[in-house]
């Protein structure tokens, strides 16, 4: 990592790269300094909020509808090829559509959010209820227990390593999704930062940005990791428990 | 042994009729009529596709029958009765919960609590299987014997009557196999159940059971029905018995002498 940016130094100042086509890591530093620190945690917190939020949303959704379509061949028919087609939209496309019909507030951002986050979890989480080994069907059938134990007490936590899967793809989505959302209407957030940047030719500000973004996303994905570590060690494979 | 008056498990010209997905119609069991006592140990032998899972579901009453009648006690098995218990083919444990948990989870399943009760009883038949030492472990921290036995356990928790189990010992290895049939033997003398063990190993059949059911595939049925004169308690030393090689031989004769299943 640190020879990268040492090269990457190094090719900037070297080779004479105009400022705007890469800033070279100093001057990233330099202008990530050049902002305040309140102005940073505006951005921050809010970008951080939409993101969560839609993640959160998209969990809320996602469990109950993957069970129901799991276990539902009808549903299942009938709703997951809506799913597919949702998921087919360019997410891009459809966000100013639904900042216009759902007006200037964090809603449209969460909603976009969510839309983006969303699918991953539905799939994972009906594939690993439908892993559920038959004998432990047959066995839940035997005692005549209710529906809704067998769901909860056999089949959800069966998909829970296929669940946390998807959270590790979808909180990176997450972010990607509350930044498009930004871009499309916003007055604050990293990826308004960056557009209002770029705009002004502030490369270095937008790297900046950017810098922050990704390093957000990798401490997201670490937490849930972190998360499955702490409250399913049964779900990972031995070598990888804490 | 003869003069049982009311049978555990009937079976009166049980027929089941199993439709693909393509519209055909697959007769996986004809005409199966038998009765087992209580406190029999009946072993089902056949070969691979023969319907013996088929007639442990029925009795379970996890399927229904397309003709005739199953009855347990002489009542018609029209929902999974609370007298049966099952072990399947793979010990199927949950992977969240520890042995001791697994073992008392039909409760917490059926009745959704376990009470002080429940814990003092599964204690019991951890002992009984010989893991008191793993009760806190987790399944994957076991061999695949002991978490089969674990399975056992978990089938005896409700304190069944009947006692179903699907291939258990076929997963494991050879010796693990022979030790886990004379468990088996033990938990079955200490704790006196009707069994219906499904098996494809001749050798197995022998050794455990008092009757044993051969079943020939396409339509599945009952080709013959063999007593097992080999005298109880049995071990090691049964092995070594003439009669246990004669037996074998015999019904692995039955088993080869009809066309069999691909």
């Amino acid at each position: 990592m640190l020879a990268i940016l040492a090269v990457w130094e190094a090719a900037c100042r070297l080779l004479h790269v105009p400022e705007f086509l890469l800033p070279a890591p100093s001057v990233i530093l330099k202008a990530a300094l050049a902002m305040s620190g309140s102005e940073w945690a505006g951005h921050i917190t809010s970008t951080l909020r939409v993101a969560l939020e839609g993640y959160t949303v998209s969990i809320l959704i996602s469990l109950p509808l993957a069970t129901m379509l799991a276990l539902s061949p009808i549903l299942s028919r009938t709703i997951y090829p809506i799913l597919v087609v949702i998921h087919s939209t360019p997410i891009v496309a459809v966000a100013p559509i639904i900042v216009v019909t759902l007006g200037v507030s964090d809603l449209p951002r969460v909603v976009i959010t969510s839309i983006i986050t969303f699918f991953p979890l539905v799939i994972s989480t009906a594939t690993g209820i439908l892993s559920t080994p038959d004998e432990l069907v047959e066995l839940s059938r035997s005692l005549r227990a209710t529906r809704g134990r067998e769901i909860l007490q056999i089949r959800l936590p069966y998909a829970v390593p296929h669940i946390f899967s998807a959270l590790k793809v979808s909180i990176t989505l997450a972010v990607v999704g509350a930044v498009v959302a930004e871009f499309v209407a916003a007055e604050r957030g990293l990826g308004y930062a960056i557009l209002f940047a770029t705009s002004t030719f502030k490369i270095p500000q937008a790297f900046a940005c950017l810098v922050v973004l990704v390093m957000m996303s990798l401490i997201l994905f670490r937490l849930v990791v972190t998360a499955q570590m702490l409250l399913f060690p049964w779900s990972l494979p031995r070598e990888k428990r804490a | 042994m003869s003069i049982q008056v009311r049978p555990a498990i009937t079976f009166e010209k049980v027929g089941r009729v199993f439709g693909l997905a393509d519209g055909q119609q697959v007769t996986a069991l004809r005409d199966l009529s038998f009765s087992i006592a209580k406190n029999e140990f009946v072993a089902i032998v056949g070969p691979s596709g023969c319907g013996k899972s088929t007639v442990l579901r029925l009795i379970a009453g996890l399927i229904p029958p397309t003709r005739g009648r199953v009855s347990i006690y002489e009542v018609a098995v029209d929902e999974p009765p609370d007298m049966v218990g099952i072990v399947f083919q793979k010990p199927t444990l949950l992977p969240w919960l520890d042995v001791k948990s697994n073992v008392t989870f039909p409760m917490r399943h059926k009745y959704g609590r376990v009470t002080e009760q429940d814990h003092k009883l599964a204690r019991e038949l951890l002992a009984l299987v010989g893991l008191s030492d793993f009760a806190s472990s987790r399944p994957d921290e076991l061999s695949g014997g002991m978490q089969q036995r674990a399975a056992i356990a978990r089938a005896l928790l409700l304190d069944p009557e009947i006692l179903l189990m699907d291939e258990p010992f076929s997963a494991l290895d050879a010796l693990t196999r022979d030790e886990m049939s004379f468990e088996l033997l033990r938990i079955w003398t200490e704790r006196p159940k009707t069994v219906v063990f499904i098996t494809h190993s001749i050798p197995e059949a022998v050794l455990l059971a008092d009757r044993i059911f051969v079943m020939t595939p396409r339509p599945g049925t009952i080709a013959e029905i063999i007593d097992n004169p080999l005298p109880r308690p049995r071990g090691i030393d049964t092995l070594a018995d003439p009669v246990y090689h004669e037996l074998t031989t015999r019904i692995r004769n039955t088993v080869f002498a009809r066309p069999r299943a691909a």
